[in-house]
């Protein structure tokens, strides 16, 4: 009962309170492109915060480099804006030496899954309570379009003009296969469901990664034909499948259904399992030594 | 010898053709603001068959550098491009590279570096790399990017040099900007820069051989002490080689090279994309009846000492401009001037100024107050603050 008083108490609130509650106005206008996803993800980003009721005084966002590891320079927060990969590795020492912040990291794919791939799979291994928050746009946007380890093969990119030759990462199966704790992945284009995941990974006392399918409108769709911004937004749609019916469909579906399931994306909650967490095996391990 | 082709072209263009002209057998890159266009480019030249080499995409310019080596130990031309952090992160990488005294040749798009984030020209990022053991070339503009990288490459591969080089153009200053720019011909290009073939082995199963193992404390020292030899002998070759290619290719490049230094009583010293502005300031300067000078440092590494006191050893002021700072002493450019004149029995007033840090702009009316602050000290016969700041916001200087 409780949980719905507070959840109408949300729904009230305008989206300008919002923007006027956390956002540093000075630092706008922003640097996103028309048609781009990440403005969207701050957006249920902000949501998600608003609706846990996260103390602001003791949260810290962290990124590295990239269009959206721009995103803590607009919130109206501590914030540490590192190297590029590297968040991961400043989240942990913030994390470490005060369990007791909310640590939240804005990465991209290039960031996260490229150069800094090692310190992702160890923050998973760690399970290290922070919240990961990963923009997925498949290829390095920022820098105008090079091809990322998250580019599907054979899509084009300018250092990979007649279409890439390598097999791309899957960031969510990284973060569950390296031990996240919970993990989801949705597109940009709906706002409640990821709304709600990133509340859930806020609550999460573990290794949280939240992956958003976001849109390059200027870097990804111009080489690879993705069509007018609104038909990229719709490919959102098209081209993903709810885990439960990627489920489904997997035991009970059609051979027809099955060969259609070879060229979607499994969207939803991907994995969710109870764990202990780095800060709270510390924290065990002092109070057993303490005399 | 075939005709030169005019082109309009941006740096990051530039350096690319003159890495193609090179004929790179394996180009390993990563994209970094402001030099990524070099690897777009390479890799349109490669796809569309202009150039028959291996690009490595690879996932950190950690992974660019490490893999520049291993190429480059198996007998391969090797190439990348990067700036900034990007060059910070290769720096493990770049003292291997030179230790195994492997020839490959780095483009530059000179930027500053963290915290704050800041993607403008800069020479901080090659000048943290300076003990390295690379040698270091820095253009003026996008011609001389495209040359030094052709020379870069024939210096570092030549059988008394084999040590690794980086070609610095200023980053969006000249990475970005469009100018004319001759390109040589393909076949000269060629006869002057024959295909490499590693003179003392490389890594082949037919006669095994070691790269880098355990250098004890037995070893490690005459391997450094060969190692910086090397270096030291490189300033005769690059004024041999610098020769040729200006028989060749009719463009003349010095170690440093004056202009209007003559009868100048002060000059100013000064390295990449700032010395056009300097250039016109001491033009005008000449004219108003100043006896002002010019010195534009084109090879950082090996320092030109001897040189540098050919020029500068009977002015009264020499002023070095600086884009880097090293904190706690000064600009990097003043210590290797101020070490260049150790125990000579005479040597100019030496002022040093920090100027375009971050991109900011360089203005002619910034060399004149240079000019002026030295003209003062030579007149007083005193220097009262070696380092100075230049083109700042007053507020923060008060």
């Amino acid at each position: 009962m409780e949980k719905k008083e507070e959840k109408r108490e949300v729904e009230m609130i305008s989206a300008k309170e919002i923007r006027d509650k956390y956002l540093r106005h000075d630092m706008m206008p922003h640097i996103f492109c028309t048609g781009c996803g990440i403005g969207n993800v701050l957006d249920y980003t902000l949501w998600a915060l608003e609706k846990e009721g996260l103390d602001m005084d003791k949260t810290v966002f962290l990124s590295g480099i990239g269009c959206s590891s721009r995103l803590p320079g607009y919130i109206d927060v501590d914030s540490l804006h590192t190297t590029h990969g590297r968040a991961l590795a400043f989240a942990t020492g913030v994390k470490i030496t005060n369990p007791e912040l909310n640590v939240i990291v804005f990465t991209g794919d290039g960031d996260c899954m490229g150069i800094g791939g090692n310190h992702f799979i160890h923050a998973c291994r760690r399970n290290i309570d922070i919240t990961v928050i990963a923009v997925n746009n498949y290829i390095y946007g920022m820098t105008g379009g090079q091809v990322a380890p998250t580019t599907p093969e054979g899509d084009y990119a300018t250092t990979a003009p007649y279409g890439n030759l390598e097999p791309a990462f899957d960031m969510s199966e990284m973060a569950i296969s390296s031990g996240a704790t919970y993990v989801a992945r949705w597109g940009v284009k709906r706002p409640n469901q990821p709304i709600n995941s990133i509340q859930e990974a806020l609550q999460n006392k573990g290794m949280s990664f939240v992956e958003m399918m976001s849109p390059c409108t200027t870097a990804y769709s111009r080489q690879n034909r993705m069509g007018s911004i609104e038909e990229f937004w719709d490919w959102y749609d098209n081209k993903t499948i709810l885990a439960e019916d990627h489920e489904r469909i997997k035991q009970y579906g059609s051979e027809e259904e099955k060969e259609e399931l070879k060229d979607k994306i499994k969207v939803g909650v991907l994995h969710k399992e109870e764990k202990k967490s780095l800060s709270e095996r510390i924290q065990e391990l002092i109070e057993e030594v303490q005399v | 010898m075939g005709e030169q082709k005019g082109l309009t072209i941006q740096g990051n263009m530039a350096t690319a053709l003159g890495a193609k002209l090179s004929r790179p057998d394996v180009i390993p890159a990563y994209p970094i603001t402001p030099s990524t266009l070099f690897p777009e480019k390479i890799s349109e030249y490669i796809a569309d068959g202009e150039l028959d080499a291996s690009m490595i995409r690879v996932e950190s310019e950690h992974s660019a550098m490490s893999a520049c080596i291993g190429a480059s130990a198996v007998g391969a031309r090797t190439c990348t491009a990067s700036a900034s952090q990007g060059i910070a992160l290769m720096h493990e990488m770049l003292f291997i590279a030179a230790g195994m005294r492997l020839p490959i040749v780095m483009a530059v798009g000179n930027r500053a570096m963290s915290a704050p984030i800041n993607i403008w020209a800069d020479h901080q990022d090659t000048m943290a790399s300076r003990d390295s053991g690379w040698m270091q070339f820095y253009a003026e503009k996008n011609q001389e990017g495209l040359d030094l990288m052709i020379l870069a490459f024939r210096i570092a591969e030549d059988e008394r040099v084999l040590l690794p080089a980086m070609v610095g153009i200023d980053g969006f200053v000249l990475t970005h900007t469009v100018e004319g720019v001759q390109a040589p011909a393909q076949e000269d290009v060629d006869e002057f820069l024959p295909p490499y073939d590693p003179p003392h082995g490389k890594l082949d199963p037919e006669e095994p051989m070691t790269f880098g193992s355990l250098g004890t404390p037995e070893y490690y020292q005459e391997l450094k002490y060969d190692q910086t030899k090397a270096m030291d002998n490189t300033p005769e070759i690059i004024d041999e080689i610098f020769d040729e290619f200006e028989e060749k290719f009719g463009r003349n490049y010095n170690r440093i090279t004056p202009y209007r230094c003559e009868d100048a009583d002060i000059i100013l010293l000064t390295m990449g994309s700032m010395t056009g502005t300097a250039r016109a300031a001491v033009d005008e300067m000449r004219e108003e009846g100043e006896k002002v000078g010019l010195a534009k440092l084109t090879v950082f590494r090996p320092f030109p000492s001897d040189l540098l006191k050919e020029i500068a050893g009977d002015v009264h002021g020499l002023a070095v401009v600086d884009r880097n700072i090293s904190p706690g002493f000064g600009g990097a450019v003043f210590a290797e001037c101020a070490g260049a004149f150790i125990n000579e029995k005479k040597s100019p007033l030496m002022k040093n100024f920090i100027v375009g840090l971050g991109g900011r702009e360089i203005f002619k009316k910034n060399f004149r107050e240079m000019y002026e602050k030295t003209k003062k000290a030579v007149e007083t016969g005193k220097v009262e603050k070696p380092v100075e700041w230049i083109n700042m916001d007053e507020d923060v200087m008060r």
